[in-house]
């Protein structure tokens, strides 16, 4: 038990991070990186950082992932990283002939001051960058937010680099989808299809970081927003945006520059939110709501009043990242279950706030931090048990240190496989979710029922 | 082997008077080494009779991390060892972290050993402590006594007091200990005055007041110290005595800052004449 360790008493912490609950900026810009067509995602300092983004990644989606790295040495530190992003771009782009670099910077470069828009506009002088390829960046300090932050800031930049008005609406509209999952953004994008919109979503990692075995490598994947997109998102009707705290200021810089109207959701995590997301397609494409989206909603209010014995009362833990987390914390009252303990590792007033209003008629005291880590949250199971803990792979030891039914959601799952094929947004995504929160619950019940109240059906 | 750090405000003449006062240890017979921490690579110019163009940091860049220590050093006047850290251009990169690198390396490649019989190394480190590079010399092991230069103005003194902070940090955990203040004059009213009273209240002592004299600066013209170009000029001997001074100072303390109030007061109370 390798928690066993985790005092009961909870003291006043502030600087010391135990277990955090989040990860660092550079790996969210890389993620969103991967969302746009024929990107090789740059990352601007040492090799260990690019390393550690990288092998992360690839561990959660099992898939090889690419990026540059601008190899700081000792001297790099000292003298500035300039030379050697201007030799990796002129390297990327003789070798691996991608159609655009995304470079972010790391904590390192960040420190030196190193200035990325002033070398890439020197890179592209010297010729560097070849006609009608790009170079686009964003800041990513880890000492700043988190992954989330680093996802948010490289979607703003493919704003501010790409997003062109040119008084000429196109009928389509813009979908930020914020940092979830491939076949989330399959699934979004699936829902306004029915709507009979059209749309540009960016980034855009399906068909990318959850492709098929082909038996045939391919370092750019069919999927991913293209740059003739990217540059239309000025001219569409308007733009609907999930999650603030991943898409919020890139869906705002879109509506200052190009004069696009904004509409910013919570992510469509269970019934109310993909209602208001269903409702926004449906303002947008000015039609009624179709049969087929009616209907799986209807099947997952089915699944809700079926087994709604089940869900009734029980207390939750959760752990990830903030978007999902207000957005989840809803779908979870909604069904009778109560997020007692709710923690995030990136930091932002609005999250507990949103959660406190979400939980305001819960039976039980709600503890909430942004902010915070896994250690503060084991703590509070431990001094009092949840029936469910909802957290990424890191969850797996208190989960096993305190007993308790566990789901993995968020982000990084490391040992689990799911995530990458079948998405959790939507009413879909919704059913997939209550699918994992009971088997969790009733195998729990099974294994704890002494034989006579063993019960074959549930 | 003495390890002392300069440190003050930037164009305080920091790099003139050490240049002077190392220049009159060689002639008392010790052997000095000289390692500026300024990216500009100006603090052996004197000494050198011209600037050091291969800086340990050019030195690095250019041919990687197989550097022996004489591709580092130049021999300077009567024997003197000159060492420029270098740096990044103005505006880019680190100058702080390239500080740190190029004492590290001088260490690595053993420019402090006891085989090299050295008597005096000198740190001339660049303005202010604006970050933890500059601060480099007077980490543990490095430098353990500092000299402050500063003159009788204002910001020169609101320079010493910060610097003063920055030596009870290290000097806390490590050895480095304050071993007194050098007036370069600039002329101000009761200037000795009132640097032996702000000296006093940072719990230390004005070792030496240089006067001014133009004779600095036609020297520095022809790129060399005083005591090379005029030794019997008499602020040549200025210089010597400065020497003699430091080489006899035992003083070292831990300096106790004051408050701005209390340096603002100071240049009332003696300013104002």
């Amino acid at each position: 038990m390798l928690l066993r360790h985790t005092p009961l008493k909870i003291q006043d912490r502030k600087a010391l991070s135990v277990n955090p609950a989040k990860t660092c900026q550079p790996i969210g810009a890389m993620y969103a990186a991967l969302g746009i067509h024929g990107c090789l995602p740059h990352s601007h300092g040492s090799q260990g950082c690019c390393a550690y983004h990288r092998s992360t990644l690839t561990r959660h989606y099992k898939e090889p992932i690419m990026s540059g790295t601008s190899s700081f040495t000792e001297g790099a530190s000292v003298f500035g990283g300039q030379a050697n992003l201007l030799q990796a771009i002129n390297n990327i782009f003789t070798i691996y002939e991608p159609d655009l670099i995304a470079v972010h910077t790391t904590c390192l470069s960040e420190t030196i001051g190193d200035d990325v828009l002033q070398i890439t506009r020197k890179a592209r002088d010297d010729g560097k960058i070849p006609e009608g390829k790009h170079v686009i960046h964003a800041s990513t300090p880890s000492y700043v937010g988190s992954h989330v932050t680093g996802f948010a800031n490289m979607t703003k930049a493919m704003v501010n680099y790409f997003a062109e008005s040119t008084g000429k609406k196109k009928n389509q509209i813009n979908l930020i989808p914020g940092y979830v999952e491939p076949p989330d953004m399959e699934e979004i994008r699936r829902l306004a299809e029915l709507m009979n919109l059209s749309t540009v979503m960016f980034p855009d990692t399906s068909g990318v970081l959850n492709g098929p075995q082909t038996g045939r490598y391919r370092m750019f994947p069919p999927g991913g927003v293209t740059i003739p997109e990217l540059i239309s998102t000025g001219d569409s009707m308007g733009t609907i945006a999930m999650g603030e705290y991943a898409s919020g200021d890139a869906a705002r810089v879109l509506d200052t520059k190009c004069k696009v109207p904004c509409k910013i959701l919570d992510l469509p995590i269970g019934l109310q939110a993909t209602d208001r997301y269903i409702d926004a397609l449906r303002k947008q494409a000015g039609t009624e709501v179709p049969a087929q989206i009616n209907f799986e909603r209807g099947q997952l209010l089915d699944i809700i009043t079926d087994m709604q014995a089940w869900f009734y009362g029980k207390k939750v833990a959760l752990a990830g990242d903030p978007d999902q987390m207000i957005a989840l914390s809803e779908f979870l009252v909604a069904i009778d279950m109560w997020p007692v303990y709710v923690v995030t590792g990136t930091p932002g007033k609005i999250f507990e706030k949103r959660i406190n209003e979400i939980t305001k008629n819960s039976p039980y005291p709600v503890k909430v931090k942004a902010g915070g880590d896994l250690f503060l949250l084991h703590q509070w199971i431990k001094n009092e048990s949840v029936d469910l803990l909802i957290a990424n792979t890191y969850g797996k030891y208190m989960a096993r240190d305190s007993d308790i039914p566990f789901i993995r959601y968020g982000f990084p799952i490391l040992d689990r496989i799911g995530h990458s094929y079948f998405p959790s947004v939507g009413y879909r995504g919704g059913m997939r979710l209550l699918e994992k929160i009971l088997d969790a619950i009733l195998d729990r019940k099974d294994r704890d029922s002494p034989e006579e109240s063993f019960e074959l059906v549930m | 082997m003495r390890k002392i750090a300069i440190y003050g405000k930037g164009g305080i003449g920091k790099s003139t008077t050490t240049q002077n006062i190392v220049a009159g240890l060689a002639e008392m017979g010790q052997k000095v080494m000289v390692v500026g921490c300024d990216p500009k690579a100006d603090s052996t110019r004197l000494l050198l009779g011209g600037l050091n163009q291969h800086t340990v940091l050019d030195t690095l860049r250019e041919e990687g991390e197989d550097i022996e220590l004489d591709d580092l050093r130049k021999i300077g006047f009567r024997g003197i060892l000159c060492v420029e850290s270098g740096g990044p251009e103005p505006g880019v990169g680190c100058a702080g972290r390239g500080i740190i690198t190029s004492i590290n390396m001088l260490e690595q490649l053993g420019a402090y050993t006891e085989s090299e019989d050295l008597d005096y190394v000198f740190y001339d480190v660049l303005g202010d402590v604006v970050c933890g590079g500059f601060a480099m010399p007077m980490r543990e092991g490095k430098a353990q006594e500092i000299y402050i230069v500063l003159s009788g103005e204002m910001m020169a003194m609101y320079a010493a007091n910060n610097i003063c902070k920055g030596i009870v940090r290290f000097a806390e955990s490590g050895g480095v200990r304050l071993a007194g203040m050098i007036c370069n004059s600039r002329m101000v009213d009761n200037e000795v005055e009132m640097t032996e009273a702000f000296a006093k209240k940072l719990g230390t002592t004005m070792i030496h007041f240089v006067p001014r004299d133009k004779m600095v600066q036609r020297a520095e013209i022809n790129k060399k110290t005083v005591i090379e170009f005029d030794p019997d000029h008499n602020q040549a001997n200025e210089y010597r005595t400065l020497a003699e001074k430091m080489q006899e100072n035992k003083s070292r303390v831990i300096p106790t800052p004051i408050e701005i109030e209390e340096l603002e007061s100071l240049l009332v109370e003696y300013g104002i004449v």
